[in-house]
Order: C-alpha cells, then structure tokens, then sequence
C-alpha cells in the first residue's frame, strides 16, 4: 500500500540573485513499512523535498508546488493543499521527523523529558503522568539506561548518541507511520553511527512505520534501505531498488557515487574516486542534464545531446528508474 | 570532561542523590559568585575611599562654610570627624561604621550615627545614611515604576514587531526605536510635559511634591507617572529593537523547527519556546539597567524636582560634601554588583547550561 505519494513537487526561493531551484518536479512513492533512503551531496535538495513534505518551508520564503498525497487513518490527503492547522495535527502524529544536529535541534532550557513529554500531549488529551511514562518507556525502547532518572537531564549533559536517541524517542512518541530521518548519523562517531541506524531499523520494524533515511553515507544506504532514490541538483536522477542499485548503477553521477565509497574488496593502495567538479549552482542549472559538466561518459552520446537537452526519468526495468540517455531504448 | 563526568555520576547513583548532587552545583554556583561580590564590593569602597581621600580639598575645611577661615573651628571639626587619622585608620572606621554605627566628637557635641553608618554631612547636618534613607525610596520608585512601563512597552512591541516583521507594526516600531534612542530624557521629559500635559492635558498636571506610596498612592503616581513616561520612553526603544532581533533570530534556531515538526502550535512555539530563549538575554539587560537607573537617574530627576538619590548625588557635587559623595558612588556600586549578582542566579535558573560553567 502506498503510504505517501509526492508528485511533481517543486520548490523555488527567490533570493536576490535569482530563482534558486532547490527542488525540481521530484515524485516518488513510499510503501507502508518500507524504508526508502534519498541519497545525493550537499545542496542535492534531499533535506528540502523532506521539509516540504512536512510543511516547515515558509510560505513566505519560497514556492513550493505539486502534490503531497498521504494515506491518513481518515483517508488520503494532500498535506500541500490543506490548511495550516489540519496540516499541524498530521505533524508529530502521523509524520514525524528527527534532524541532523540533535545538539541544536533539541531545546536547551528544556528537560529531555519535558520536550518529550509535550509532543505526546499535544496530539494526546491524557494525563501528563501518562505521558510521562510513555517518554519513559521510549527512552528505554532507544536504549537510553536510567531513563526514568536520565528524563529530567537536560541535553547538554547528553552525548551526541544519546541526544539523537532522544530525539528518535520524541519522534516516536506517537507512533507516526511515516519517520523522516534527515542525515541522524552525520553529526556522530562511527560507533555510535551504526548503533543509531540499528535502533532505526528495529524500531521500524518493531512498530511496523515507514522510513525516509536521508543520507550521503552509501554505506548506511546498502545497510538499511529498501529503496533508493539518487538526487542530484533538485531532481532524482535514479530510483531503484538497493540491490539492483549497487549490482547494476545506470546513472554515471550513481556509479560515480558508489566508486567513491572506499570498499574492502579493493587494494587498499589504490586510490579512492572521486566525482571531478562541482554540482551546478540552482539558480543557473545547465541547458541539458544537470550533471553534464561533470560527466565522464557523455561522449558515448552522439552529438553533443546531453549539454542541449534534458534526459527524462525513464523505468528501465518495473523497479529501476533512472534519469540519463545512456541505456536509453530508443 | 565534565560530561562524562555528569553522565559517569547519573549512571551510578540513584535518582534521588542525582537530584541533590545537581541542586548542591546551583548552590556551589551561587556561592561562589556571592563570596566574588563581597570581595567586588570591598576592593570598590577602598578605591572609592582613596579617590576622595586624596582630592585636592581638606574635608575638615568643608565643614565650616564658603567664609570661614577660622583655624580653631576647622581643626574642632578635623578632629570631631576623624580627618586627623591616618588614611588606613579613617578608611577602617569608615568600613566599621557601616556595620556598628558610629558616633563623631564628644560630650554635648556628640553626633551618633547608628549602623548602618556611612558618615556625617556637616552642610547638611545630617547622618548621610539618613539622607540617603530619604532619597532611596523615590529613585526606588521612579525606577520599578520605569522598569515595569519599559518592559511592557519594549518586550510587547519588540514581539509584535518580529511576529509581523516588515508589516505596518514593524514600522512603526522602527519609527519609535529611532525617535526613542535619540531624544534624551530631559527634552523628553520636557516635550511630555509641554504637549501631552499643558497642551493636550491628556495626564492632569503633577502639582504637588513626591510623596511616599503609603502616604498617599494618588498623589505618589500622579507625580511619578510623567518620569515613568519619560524614562520608560527611552529605554523602551531599546529593548524594542533588542527583543525584535532576539525573537527573530530564535525563531530561525533549528530547536524551533523540531517544535513545529512536533505539530505545536504557533502560539506555544512563540510564547514557550522562542520567547524563554529570546527573552532570557533581557533579564540581564533589565537587571543592570534597573542597577543604573537606582544609582540615581539624574537628570530625569532633575527636569521632574524628584529629591531622589541622582539629586542628592548632583548637590553634594556641587557642594562639594564629601561624605555624601563617597556614599552615593559606593551605593551605586553595591547596587549594581548585587543586580549583577541576582542576575546571574537568575540566569542560572533560566538557563541550565550556565549552572555546569
């Protein structure tokens, strides 16, 4: 069952210097109980696409269109098309997301468990000892030991696992179906980095909800995700399942990325790929496929097709989608 | 470090000591600024004390008036109030009459002044403490009554001004930030009087002279309420544009945006979670305005004939009296290291992080 269905979402913030493109007609669908991760570099718009779906990109900065279809316990929604207040109570409750920087994204002044605590109420009319003893109870479900004492410290006497922990709890709080993870191991050790991934896939899991991983870590790709969508400068270039994306990249910006990871397999004195370049600026996109310029194999196009005209997502196989005339059947 | 340490502690104590142990660090905290401002305190009576020590006048001189030049009066009187003592002997009396009175000269002539005793004015004929015990209580007052006016008029509009910023509010809370920082109290002062009193009569006019709250609370606003206006006007454009940028820039923290990702409401986002951070920087900026404005807001109290401390500050110059001088400068002084001081433990109650530094 299709839990969420973003399509043709586009967002734009008009700056002094021009039109920056952030996001560029992206659709995807997400299935209930599956775990979708959205990879590409900084700037990529992955965090963007996911801010807009939640509806945390202010109207008055930017325009954001298209639709975002979500099947809510009452039905299907467009959570782009409702008003502000209906669009409050899917927030936290059905759709939840937890943030790169748990240091920053979690209040100082206030307790763990005062932060938790109020996410449960708002959606929840109980008893705040209810609530209470469901921060608790989702403390010690992250792993956090001594939760019912640790929920009046404060963050900054948290670590940085710990406080990302938290920051899974209080997206927890309500059972959301749908969990956006925006890069939640970027600001960690590698230890604890696979620890928090671990809890995310158990959790999901154990309570059966959706997951958007947002990331630039192939490896934590491979790890945990169902499927993968490959974004690169605003659009998704690429979309496929996790296996079929690592045995059989189509894309060269996908290859480009995989090859960049550092592997085992290989002769540790050869020296790790890198992508030549930069991605283009949004306010200027290239006339052709954005990822031209950087292109290694757009020689094996005739002319020079790739620099004047646009490639389309096309299905390759009923999974496999990607975005580059290469392979193309025509 | 000291995380781990926290966090070493919490793992292997019970709950009940861990709340002990961190309400003991509060504790810790406030006593150690404590014991910083006495020493603060007692290192600015002594500098305090050396200034005036060593001005180019003889205090005993003073004492007898513009005309007199009688030697044996002037040496009675160097005598009776101590002038004749070593510098370090008169500074210890000094300190030792604060804590248990002290008296000057003898037999029929004796002067007492009971502790807390900070000198006597021979041109006032008065214990300074008692003349600053008269003085006290309207600048008390001039300031809480400003305090509370600015407050409500800076705070509100400062958060107005970010709720709608670049709508007609903001605006014109541009206008008043401008207009309010740049006139000084005295033209203020004056252009309240001249306008909304005499002119447009919007406030009756303050006749009469100040007297104390609980003589008669009527008379003790009518007079106060202008110099309330006329302080509060100033300050207010202050903390307007201080509270506008302090809001707008929380409202951008990445803490707002996991409250809106929660599902919170605007207000609750606004009023709990934006304010406690944006405003937590005003208690301090109010705690040391407060200080200063306590130390006597001169010329307020001037243009409105207050007999506040700022006046008798002013007169005692003028006079050159110096007890009164030497007294009023260390009363500021203590009274803003004790709002220094209640500041911080506020501010530790406020903001947790400051209680570990």
């Amino acid at each position: 069952m299709t839990l969420l269905s973003v399509k043709n979402l586009s967002v734009e913030f008009p700056t002094t210097d021009g039109l920056v493109q952030a996001v560029n007609d992206v659709s995807f669908d997400i299935n209930a109980g599956e775990t979708l991760a959205i990879v590409g570099e900084s700037g990529s718009g992955k965090t963007v696409t996911n801010l807009a779906i939640m509806g945390l990109i202010p109207k008055k900065t930017a325009h954001v269109s298209g639709k975002v279809l979500f099947e809510s316990a009452t039905g299907q929604v467009d959570l782009l098309a409702i008003d502000k207040e209906k669009l409050r109570r899917y927030r936290g409750r059905d759709i939840a997301m937890i943030f790169q920087d748990s240091m920053s994204s979690l209040h100082p002044f206030f307790t763990i468990g005062d932060q938790i605590i109020e996410a449960h109420q708002i959606h929840n009319k109980v008893d705040l000892k209810v609530s209470r003893n469901r921060a608790i109870e989702l403390l010690e479900l992250v792993g956090i030991q001594g939760a019912a004492s640790r929920i009046n410290s404060f963050p900054h006497q948290f670590s940085g696992g710990m406080r990302q922990r938290a920051m899974i709890a209080m997206a927890l709080v309500n059972n959301p179906s749908l969990l956006i993870a925006d890069e939640p191991t970027t600001a960690l050790d590698v230890t604890v980095q696979a620890q928090i991934i671990k809890i995310l896939q158990d959790l999901q899991k154990e309570l059966k909800m959706s997951l958007i991983l947002i990331t630039h870590d192939m490896g934590v790709v491979a790890g945990a995700a169902n499927r993968v969508n490959v974004m690169y400068a605003g659009r998704i270039v690429e979309s496929a399942g996790v296996n079929d994306l690592y045995a059989n990249p189509l894309m060269p910006y996908t290859q480009g990325l995989l090859a960049s990871v550092p592997r085992m397999d290989r002769p540790h004195t050869a020296r790790l790929e890198t992508i030549p370049g930069q991605p283009p600026s949004l306010i200027s996109l290239p006339m052709g496929c954005s990822f031209s310029p950087r292109c290694s194999q757009k020689s094996s196009i005739s002319g020079n097709k790739c620099e004047t005209s646009m490639p389309q997502l096309t299905n390759r196989t009923s999974e496999h989608s990607a975005r580059c005339f290469i392979g193309e059947s025509q | 470090m000291r995380e781990n340490f926290s966090l070493a502690s919490t793992f292997l104590v019970p709950e009940s000591f861990n709340r002990e142990w961190r309400r003991n660090r509060l504790f810790l905290y406030i006593s150690r600024r404590l014991s910083i401002s006495l020493l603060m305190l007692l290192i600015v009576s002594f500098a305090v004390y050396v200034i005036f020590a060593f001005l180019p006048f003889d205090p005993a001189a003073l004492t007898c008036g513009k005309n007199c030049n009688d030697p044996g009066i002037i040496e009675a009187n160097r005598h009776r109030l101590g002038y004749d003592l070593p510098f370090f002997t008169q500074y210890f009396l000094f300190l030792k009459g604060i804590f248990f009175g002290r008296t000057f000269g003898e037999g029929a002539a004796l002067i007492s002044c009971p502790a807390p005793s900070l000198g006597y004015s021979f041109q006032q004929h008065a214990c300074v403490t008692n003349l600053i015990g008269e003085a006290l209580p309207v600048t008390l007052s001039l300031a809480v009554g400003a305090l509370f006016m600015w407050l409500a008029l800076g705070v509100g509009l400062g958060i107005l001004a970010a709720r709608f910023r670049g709508g007609l509010t903001d605006r014109l809370s541009t206008v008043f930030v401008l207009v309010g920082t740049s006139l000084p109290t005295f033209l203020t002062g004056l252009l309240l009087l001249v306008f909304v009193v005499i002119k447009w009569k919007f406030i009756p006019f303050p006749e009469g002279n100040y007297v104390p709250f609980l003589e008669n609370p009527f008379q003790w606003i009518q007079i106060l309420f202008l110099p309330w206006l006329t302080l509060a006007f100033a300050y207010a454009a202050l903390y307007t544009r201080f509270v506008r940028s302090s809001v707008i820039e929380t409202s951008n923290e990445d803490y707002i945006r996991t409250a809106r990702a929660k599902g919170l409401t605007e207000s609750v986002i606004l009023g709990k979670h934006t304010l406690r951070a944006a405003l937590a920087p005003i208690v301090t900026m109010a705690g040391l305005d407060f200080a200063g404005l306590l130390g006597g807001a001169i010329l307020t109290e001037s243009v409105f004939n207050l007999p506040g401390l700022g006046r008798l500050a002013i007169k005692a110059v003028t006079d050159i009296d110096l007890p009164i001088i030497v007294a009023t400068t260390l009363l500021a002084a203590f009274i803003v290291i004790t709002m220094n001081l209640i500041v911080d433990i506020l501010y530790a109650f406020i903001d947790p992080r400051v209680r570990v530094a």
